[in-house]
């Protein structure tokens, strides 16, 4: 009964989705205010009914309701309680069940914080949301219901898959959904200002929040999705280039590309058109990346079912969306008035050719990922597009991002100096070869590249906090009034440190990785020994074990460096009983900032077994970085002048903030 | 410099960078795809030694044979044609015989296929896609498990 209710809910949604979108539209268009003041209300209703379905879906996998085919599905009555739960996303069904209940929440968040929007935006950003929202709800209940019954009931269920047995499947998609459709209210926002075509500064700093919101989120779902892939699947990489990888780096691109671009239009009310094209683009690479990793037509540990119906559907629901958009904005892109005016050698010129670089890289990424497709769909001819093609492309285009990253901040407004931002930089730049020279001193033989590569992450660490010191003024005024200044900061100059700092981390950590690491495939019998990264692993022997819904033989190695016994690994494969599904579960041991991987093959002849053992330099770098970067992209979130919200209120705190930059 | 000068400076280096970037694709293109073989297709089609491909079918029942260290060869069959196939290092979990795989590397001379990476599937319930659609175009029966969901 319970879960007909469920049911009966996702269709009141569908119905309130339909309602948020056709009175908002028709009270703008008459000019009528009460039907304009139902969207808020419509968002609210809307979210409420689908965490309501949304929980009794949960209900269901928690108390293993095997009546519901979904849950027969995918879960069994003795997965323990926490992959219960994260379970009822990793299926098809319930995955975009939580696509749709994170897109009604940012409707409900816009209609909440909303209250400061002028009537005729606030009405027309949530219409546009209903009608995403809408189709999405018609995409769950035509095409991927998670309710339908089964009868009889089997009395045990068909368990998860064993890879998404983990503690990654709890976090990881709730981050990159709220980071891929917190996207979409950008892309109301300029669906929004198309429709009424007047756009200014304060649009930007609406969009905003949202826009670095999302951002955040989605580079910690895309460095949580790397790191769980690191070490579940027992490969030692982080990251393949894989289509569904790549559909969510995408739209990272081009968001990071929209914050900047947002940034400009805000100050100087310039890129104003390029802004909104973005916000389009932004969402609509998310709605790629759902159709990509959603129909089935890459093949996908993500790619949980294949019925085309589904893929046609969201192909249709990707074709409405993108051409509508795009459609309106050929038709009314003419009406925003261009901005302000800049010098080719400024703040925005830098932002500029930031945006240039970024769209050029999602772009090169976009056409290593579909090329396959459309050849197979034009010719029926198969090729891969693998790393090599990415690292190439991509690799050279972010060189002179990369190298350009710290000049920003430190040029002006308007016309810059690039002769005094380089003088400025100089010490930096000096940090950074000297840090490449350490690399060299202590892990000589690596290709040259390397230690300009660990040179440049240095660079962008010691650029960023350049930045911070000269705004500071250290050096120049006494150390109690620098203080007071650097404290003083506004949060989006912290922000933009961290965040251009937190990509020198990551750097390194890539640069790092892929140059020094080393790999040893052995065959090994109890008492062998394998040298890596410094230590030496002894095999003690194999051990059989028992979990819940697994059995497993693991591995154990004595770690020694020096003679000295450090620790110990545990390596494990495991066989999950209800699918007879193997999987490998890496034993990992961190070092610092290294790590060092260990992951079992198959038994040899003779009682020995196949080990591969990585040593990862610096690796957890790569997610430390990611990590700071994130947290730049809240603080800056949290900044005043964004939280204040009002136009004049932030225009009037403004002149006396900008004396201290 | 004018305005309009300034102006034309700027459209033009972005229009160079993305030419830049679009020889940068062709040419990354040009050196980094592997075309998807069959074995049926190499009955027909020689592929020079040293070209990178990705060949797929299923792993022969009975081929899987262990050599030195973690060294293993396979045969990939489609039932018309065959495959030898030699790969270092650790398969993939759900590697077994009788079921899809993708292998991708270059010929050496000789025949032998040499794999540096191997792909198999990530759920038990459907093969590599390639696979599936290229054996299905062959003709080959899949039974059971193995069917293509």
């Amino acid at each position: 009964m319970i879960i007909e209710i469920g049911h009966y809910a996702l269709v009141l949604a569908l119905a309130t989705a339909i309602v948020q979108f056709v009175l908002p539209v028709a009270g703008t268009i008459r000019g009528d205010r009460s039907l304009m003041a139902v969207a808020p209300a419509a968002a609210l209703a809307g979210f409420l009914l689908v965490l309501f379905s949304f929980s009794v879906l949960t209900f269901a996998y928690v108390v293993s309701d095997f009546s519901v085919a979904n849950v027969w599905e995918n879960s069994h009555s003795l997965k323990p309680m926490i992959y219960k739960i994260s379970g009822v996303w990793g299926n098809h069904e319930g995955s975009m069940m939580l696509w749709l209940l994170i897109l009604v929440f940012f409707s409900a968040l816009v209609a909440t914080f909303g209250a400061n929007l002028p009537e005729r935006l606030r009405a027309n950003v949530l219409a546009v949301q209903g009608l995403i929202s809408t189709a999405f709800a018609l995409f769950i209940l035509l095409t991927s219901n998670p309710f339908v019954r089964l009868a009889p009931a089997p009395a045990e269920g068909r368990d998860l898959n064993p890879v998404l047995q983990d503690i990654g499947l709890a976090i990881h998609p709730p981050l990159l959904y709220l980071g891929y459709v917190g996207f979409s209210v950008c892309f109301s926002f300029a669906i929004a200002a198309l429709i009424d075509g007047r756009i200014d500064a304060a649009w930007a700093r609406w969009v905003r929040p949202w826009a670095l919101a999302a951002w955040s989120f989605l580079t910690a779902g895309i460095a949580m999705g790397s790191y769980w892939a690191y070490y579940e699947l027992g490969w030692g990489g982080w990251w393949f280039w894989d289509p569904v990888e790549n559909a969510s780096f995408i739209p990272w691109l081009a968001g990071t590309a929209l914050l900047h671009s947002a940034l400009v239009m805000e100050k100087r009310e310039a890129l104003k058109v390029w802004t909104v094209l973005l916000a389009i683009l932004t969402f609509s690479m998310s709605l790629l990346g759902t159709f990509l990793v959603r129909s089935g037509v890459l093949t996908s540990v993500h790619a949980f079912a294949t019925d085309p119906t589904r893929g046609v559907f969201i192909l249709a629901i990707l074709v409405f969306f993108i051409g509508g958009a795009l459609s309106l904005f050929a038709f009314r892109a003419a009406t925003l008035k261009a901005g302000g005016l800049f010098a080719p050698i400024s703040r925005e010129g830098a932002l500029v050719l930031n945006n240039l670089i970024l769209t050029t890289a999602a772009a090169t990424v976009l056409t290593g990922t579909l090329y396959p497709l459309v050849l197979e769909a034009l010719t029926g001819e198969k090729i891969s597009v693998g790393a090599p093609f990415f690292n190439l492309t991509f690799g050279s285009l972010m060189i002179p991002l990369l190298v350009a990253v710290p000049f920003g901040p430190l040029l002006a407004w308007k016309r810059g100096d690039i002769l005094a931002a380089g003088q400025r930089l100089f010490a930096a730049a000096g940090i950074g070869l000297v840090a490449g020279a350490v690399a060299l001193y202590i892990e000589h033989g690596g290709p040259v590249m390397a230690y300009f590569g660990i040179a440049t992450g240095v660079y962008l660490i010691a650029g960023a906090l350049t930045d911070l010191w000269l705004r500071a003024g250290i050096g120049k005024v006494t150390p109690a009034i620098a203080f007071r200044r650097f404290v003083g900061l506004p949060g989006s100059a912290f922000g933009t440190a961290l965040a251009h700092i937190g990509i020198g981390v990551t750097l390194i950590g890539i640069v790092s990785v892929t140059a020094f690491e080393t790999e040893h495939v052995v065959e090994m019998k109890p008492t062998m020994q394998v040298e890596s990264g410094g230590f030496t692993l002894t095999f003690d022997g194999m051990r059989k074990g028992q979990g819940p819904n697994y059995t497993e033989e693991s591995g154990h190695f004595t770690v020694a460096r020096g003679g000295v016994v450090v620790t110990d690994i545990w390596s494990s494969k495991r066989l999950y009983t209800a699918r007879r599904m193997p999987t490998t579960e890496a034993g990992i041991r961190t070092f610092g900032l290294s790590q060092l991987y260990v992951s079992l093959g198959d038994p040899i002849a003779g009682g020995g077994i196949v080990v591969r053992v990585w040593w990862k330099p610096m690796i957890l770098c790569i997610w430390l970085g990611a990590l700071i970067m994130m947290a730049g992209g809240a603080i800056s979130l949290f900044d005043r002048r964004l939280r204040v919200g009002a136009p004049q209120k932030a225009r009037r705190v403004r002149p006396v903030l900008e004396a201290a930059e | 410099m004018t305005r309009k000068q300034k102006r034309l400076a700027v459209i033009g280096g972005g229009v160079a960078f993305l030419v830049a970037a679009v020889l940068l694709v062709m040419f990354a293109f040009s050196q980094s795809i592997a075309y998807f073989y069959v074995p049926a297709d190499l009955k027909t089609t020689t592929i020079e030694p040293g070209t990178r491909i990705r060949l797929g079918g299923l792993v022969e029942t009975g081929s899987l044979t262990r050599g030195e260290g973690s060294t293993i060869t396979f045969t990939v069959t489609d039932t018309i044609g065959t495959v030898p196939v030699t790969y270092t290092g650790i398969l993939p979990d759900l590697f077994r015989e009788g079921q899809g795989v993708v292998a991708e590397g270059a010929f050496a001379e000789g025949g032998l296929f040499v794999a540096d990476t191997v792909l198999a599937k990530h759920d038990e319930t459907y093969m590599p896609k390639d696979v599936a659609d290229r054996l299905a175009a062959q003709g080959v029966e899949l039974s059971g498990k193995e069917t293509i969901k």
